[in-house]
């Protein structure tokens, strides 16, 4: 292909993704520093990668791809670094329909114990949650991101989603 | 009663909520805009010594002028990174031009070589 062609839709893929990237990234390793150089990282790989990567995917979307990536690396800078992912405390994310001030309290009290509940799942279920819920991945974008097959990958949202039901119902989370 | 007792208890609204979309902040799309500009140089070091010295010789300019208006008005392919890698070195420029013509003159620089090399390098 054309390079100029290639530069092209890897700036298309960068613009469309970033966001997407980010915030896999954030989920992952709890702050913005290290989501920020994991996100540039994971770009940097898709750029090296980017001309096979798009001759193989036979025009499927390549959003699972740099999930994939940003997942890789993930895991070798914990390995490497020997860190565990952190808590995610930020105050970033939005809390819909609540009212008063006691409403909003208790919302966010609630969303942060869900938080801490995902952060405490085995890494699989954290990340396919993830995916699924912040970043909007249907089962097929997920299974070929994290290398599995989509009855796995049904099976393992499904688990997910029980055990953190079953963290907050018996009050298991760090809160 | 727990939340999760309550018989509206919605897990998964509530993983909506908590897990919304984080937005990357500005200075990393900078960031990142700069590292792949600076990756795409590094592909094209070889014109570098060429262009400097083209553009030194006024007899040169038409040769390098044309290949930006055929970039301009013909090629919508690599524009993205044409523009991407022309605004992160823009800021740079300003920085080191030690006049309004001297910057102009690095960013004119920067476009003949872009365009340059996607029309002369269609591997």
């Amino acid at each position: 292909m054309d390079k100029a062609q290639l530069d092209a839709d890897f700036s298309e893929l960068y613009r469309a993704h970033l966001k997407d990237v980010y915030s896999y990234s954030y989920y992952r390793v709890g702050n913005h520093h290290d989501a920020e150089d994991l996100t540039e990282q994971t770009f940097l790989q898709a750029y090296r990668h980017f001309e096979r990567a798009q001759r193989e995917s036979e025009g499927r979307p390549l959003r699972p791809w740099l999930i994939r990536i940003a997942h890789n690396l993930a895991a070798n800078h914990y390995r490497d670094r020997s860190r565990k992912p952190q808590t995610v405390l930020d105050e970033t994310t939005p809390i819909a329909a609540t009212h008063t001030t006691e409403d909003i309290a208790e919302g966010r009290d609630e969303l942060k114990r869900i938080l801490e509940g995902v952060t405490q799942l085995p890494d699989e279920r954290r990340e396919a949650l993830i995916m699924r819920f912040a970043l909007g991945m249907d089962n097929r974008e997920i299974a070929r991101a994290m290398g599995k097959t989509d009855g796995a990958t049904k099976v393992l949202i499904h688990r997910a989603i029980k055990q953190l039901e079953e963290m907050v119902k018996s009050g298991a989370t760090l809160s | 009663m727990t939340e999760a007792a309550r018989p509206d208890f919605d897990l998964e609204g509530l993983l909506r909520q908590a897990l919304a979309p984080v937005e990357p902040p500005e200075r990393l799309s900078k960031r990142l805009e700069d590292t792949l500009a600076t990756l795409t140089d590094a592909a094209a070091d070889e014109l570098d010594a060429w262009e400097m010295s083209a553009m030194k010789d006024p007899r040169n300019w038409v040769s390098v002028h044309r290949p930006v208006v055929a970039a301009a008005v013909g090629t919508t392919a690599g524009v993205g990174l044409i523009l991407l890698r022309t605004r992160a070195k823009n800021k740079k420029h300003r920085a080191q031009a030690s006049d309004p013509l001297d910057f102009a003159e690095r960013t004119l620089r920067d476009l003949a070589h872009e365009a340059r090399r996607l029309l002369d390098r269609p591997d």
